[in-house]
């Protein structure tokens, strides 16, 4: 189950998008997700369409890893079509008892679901060609500045990170403890809503104890290899903004003149 | 016989293009009172195939008989199972978490539905199986040494009274003489309680001086099953695998290499000794 | 004079227990010392609870000594001022594989080191691409750490360290959690890291095939250094090394019992081709 989900997964390849400013992509998806929003004409959504075509061309990643990372927003996505195709009040095509389908609300819940399903691909792309610790690094230098009132911008991007890492890790741990008590007869599943959390104790007192050894363990790797927060500190891979980051700036404006031109004009 | 495993085939993610096969046609039958060595490296499918054996996991395909019994058949109580073919998983560390020793013992016993005064008493008699005493039953499980650690898990599933003990790696990360303690413990609870044991292991040393049997499996697949001796005979074999077999093996082969016919049959140092003195002394 | 020196080590663990309100002291090292040379590869042995792994803690000022001095190239890892220089120039790999990876990719995993101690972006590349390459884990470079085997892990955790050019490595345990393979693939790039680099290795363990080779091997027990000297001289005392908990290799086992019948054998045989050239003159010289 959880391996399905291709959402903050990093696909390894080489590509334009890849070798981008992280901030580059973030402010891309930023826009293109307002965007997405803004867009209320058919013309929109072909250009939206556009964009994301020629991200995706330009990612390398497989298309078929891409719609993975969709199965895990099926239900949202059934649940805020039927919502859109029922209750938007219009024309109706059919109507049986209170329940009736309109033609503004076909057009609503397919306008919907293509925001949605965009909105999923464009963040998917962000995570599949920027690595957890560039994404982390984008955001600790476009949010830099709040370091100066006082926010721990560096030891805050630091802990996102790290939180990355070990989460993969903890969801296989967790696995195994469950398994190790199921073995002695523990009962996950079935009671009520009090025995199903009492069943939990079995499951959350190892796996905390196991994850403050891991923090420890951690920490003290850390410190023998320096670490000392952000003072001092110089980056393997420092952003910096090149030509392709300034074309991609340029795209982007193109793109929100269109966008911006189709809902102002038609 | 106690579990027979037929035709059994674990995959992962099926259907799919990362389609991978955990287990391939695995066929096994363990007969009661066996002790057996399940040998291969990470990644071989060992662990894979002892999850299978109380239902922690679903074959893809094929069937698990227990006792002529069918583990897939409806209505099939995997819980009683749990109970009758305890695994000790290999980290104490993840299932340990009570209060003290006791409670933790009392566990097992407590979730198959039994009165307090039989959950108490099963976890006496388990603790006392694995030699720890009134003393360690009010200490935390969490401050205890390695070895002392795991007697603790090998008693939370010994007070369950299973007919068969699974123990996967229960040596990993001990010292030698941890590690010669723990052994030392499940053969006796081989032969004095008759439980069928099922030792997984990446060591063939270890194994080697208890087992009367060995199965080897690697990249899914069953690649030899037969006595310790049957089994170092594939030496060569067995290192192309990365399982290399006890450095006596290699004496051995040495040896009749240079025209010294020590008998193959050697496997432990006691052996060999005898077989070398033997031929000295003629 | 040494690369590592200790002198007179003791260290306490000092536990609490509320209940009873009194401290319970329990002294992990009791006057430890040792000079180890620059570019040697010296092996500390010793069961569970011995103070090997109290021991390897001290020798980067993770934890500091009760008593006593540790100097790492001349300088006290108990002077603040030191302190980081000690931890460059002696790395520390430990025993968890997962509990020291850093990075969500090899190689930032293995540029966080020199990161941290302010090396310029262009010399942390070349300093990455060069570990990497030591190790053997170039072609993994762009992998995620929780995609490897426990072996390849400690590798990129060895590289982590080697990018920050230290002159001696210390390895907490690095294979008690790996299976045969990734213990083998371990020690050799430990065995390479020592020759061709000419880094001191402080390798503690409790596996002996892998102190065979080390040009020195110290036993601990109790807290205390009880023996020390070449493999060959520390393998040749089977019955005192069982005594301190200790594994002896089959061969030495069986060389000794041999001897121990009377068999004209010499002292710590610790290779099977070594046993089987000794054993076949006398087996043949009987039959003839």
């Amino acid at each position: 189950m959880l391996r399905d989900i291709t959402l903050g997964q990093y696909y390894p390849v080489d590509s334009v998008l890849h070798r981008m400013d992280p901030r580059t992509k973030l402010f891309g998806t930023m826009a293109y997700i307002v965007s997405l929003f803004i867009a209320d004409h058919l013309l929109a959504y072909v250009a939206a369409t556009i964009f994301l075509v020629i991200a995706i061309r330009m990612s390398k990643v497989p298309v078929k890893f891409m719609v993975r990372g969709l199965k895990s927003v099926v239900v949202l996505l059934l649940i805020s079509v039927s919502f859109n195709l029922f209750l938007t009040p219009g024309t109706p095509i059919f109507k049986i008892g209170f329940i009736q389908m309109t033609w503004e609300g076909v057009e609503f819940a397919a306008f919907m679901a293509i925001r949605l399903i965009y909105l999923v691909l464009g963040s998917t792309i962000l995570t599949l060609t920027t690595t957890p610790n560039q994404l982390t690094d984008g955001l600790e230098k476009s949010l830099g500045f709040l370091g100066k009132v006082g926010v721990p911008v560096h030891e805050v991007s630091m802990m996102m990170s790290i939180a990355l890492r070990f989460i993969p890790i903890l969801i296989e741990e967790t696995d195994k403890i469950m398994k190790a008590q199921m073995a002695r007869g523990a009962d996950f599943e079935s009671g009520n809503l009090i025995q199903k959390a009492k069943a939990m104790v079995p499951l959350l007192v190892p796996l905390f104890i196991s994850a403050f050894r891991r923090a420890t363990d951690l920490a003290m790797a850390m410190e023998a290899r320096c670490y000392r927060g952000g003072d001092g500190r110089t980056k393997m891979k420092p952003l910096r903004y090149e030509a392709r980051d300034r074309m991609a700036y340029a795209f982007y404006l193109g793109y929100f003149v269109v966008i911006i031109a189709i809902k102002v004009l038609l | 016989m106690a579990i027979e495993i037929k035709n059994l085939n674990h995959i992962y993610g099926k259907d799919t293009i990362f389609e991978q096969y955990a287990l391939k046609n695995i066929n096994l039958t363990i007969e009661d009172g066996e002790f057996i060595g399940l040998i291969g490296h990470t990644g071989s499918g060992k662990s894979t195939l002892t999850q299978h054996l109380n239902g922690l996991l679903k074959a893809s395909d094929g069937d698990i008989l227990y006792n002529g019994e069918n583990i897939y058949k409806e209505g099939y109580s995997l819980k009683d199972l749990r109970s009758k073919v305890g695994l000790v998983f290999q980290y104490p560390e993840h299932q340990l978490f009570e209060v003290d020793v006791f409670s933790d013992v009392c566990f097992g016993p407590k979730n198959l539905g039994l009165l307090p005064s039989e959950v108490e008493e099963r976890a006496k008699e388990a603790l006392e199986m694995v030699g720890l005493d009134e003393n360690f039953y009010k200490q935390s499980p969490f401050e205890l040494s390695g070895g002392q650690k795991r007697r603790v898990a090998i008693a939370g599933v010994l007070a369950m009274k299973p007919e068969v003990l699974i123990l996967d790696e229960p040596t990993a990360g001990l010292d030698p003489r941890g590690r010669d303690d723990i052994l030392g413990l499940v053969e006796k609870l081989h032969k004095e309680q008759g439980i069928t044991i099922i030792l997984v292991s990446h060591s063939m040393e270890d194994v080697a001086k208890y087992v009367s049997r060995l199965v080897v499996m690697n990249q899914g697949e069953k690649m030899f099953d037969g006595t310790p001796k049957e089994v170092f005979r594939h030496y060569k074999e067995l290192e192309k695998i990365g399982l290399a077999a006890p450095q006596i093996t290699y004496v051995v082969q040495a040896l009749r290499a240079r025209g010294i016919m020590v008998s193959e049959d050697v496997t432990t140092v006691e052996e060999a000794r005898d077989e070398i003195l033997k031929l000295w002394k003629r | 004079m040494g690369i590592i020196r200790a002198v007179n080590l003791i260290f306490d663990y000092i536990r609490h227990d509320d209940e009873q309100d009194k401290d319970e002291i329990n002294h992990a090292l009791r006057g430890v010392s040792l000079d180890i040379e620059e570019g040697s590869f010296v092996a500390i042995l010793g069961h569970n609870g011995s103070g090997k792994s109290t021991f390897a803690k001290l020798m980067n000022g993770i934890l500091l000594p009760t008593d006593g001095t540790v100097y790492i190239s001349n300088m006290k890892t108990s002077d603040e001022e030191h302190l980081w220089e000690v931890r460059k120039t002696a790395g520390m790999v430990f025993q968890n594989p997962d509990n020291q990876i850093i990075g969500n990719v090899v190689e930032e995993d293995v540029g966080f080191g020199p990161e941290n101690i302010g090396v310029p972006t262009e010399e942390i590349w070349e300093r990455v691409d060069k570990s990497l390459e030591a190790v053997g884990m170039t072609a993994y470079r762009l992998q995620s750490p929780n995609k490897l085997s426990g072996g390849q892990k400690q590798r990129v955790a060895i590289a982590g360290v080697m990018a920050m050019k230290p002159r001696c490595i210390v390895l907490d345990e690095p294979t008690a959690m790996l299976d045969p393979n990734g213990r083998r693939e371990v020690i050799k790039t430990v065995q390479e890291l020592n020759k061709q680099e000419g880094i001191t290795v402080l390798l503690i363990t409790h596996y002996m095939e892998e102190v065979i080779e080390a040009d020195r091997v110290v036993v601990m027990d109790d807290g205390q250094i009880v023996m020390d000297g070449t493999p060959k001289e520390v393998f040749s005392r089977v019955s005192e090394l069982k005594e301190y908990r200790l594994d002896v290799p089959q061969v030495t086992e069986l060389a000794d019992e041999l001897k121990a019948a009377g068999m004209d054998l010499p002292d710590g045989i610790l290779t099977i081709d070594e046993l089987v050239d000794r054993l076949v003159p006398i087996l043949k010289e009987e039959r003839a």
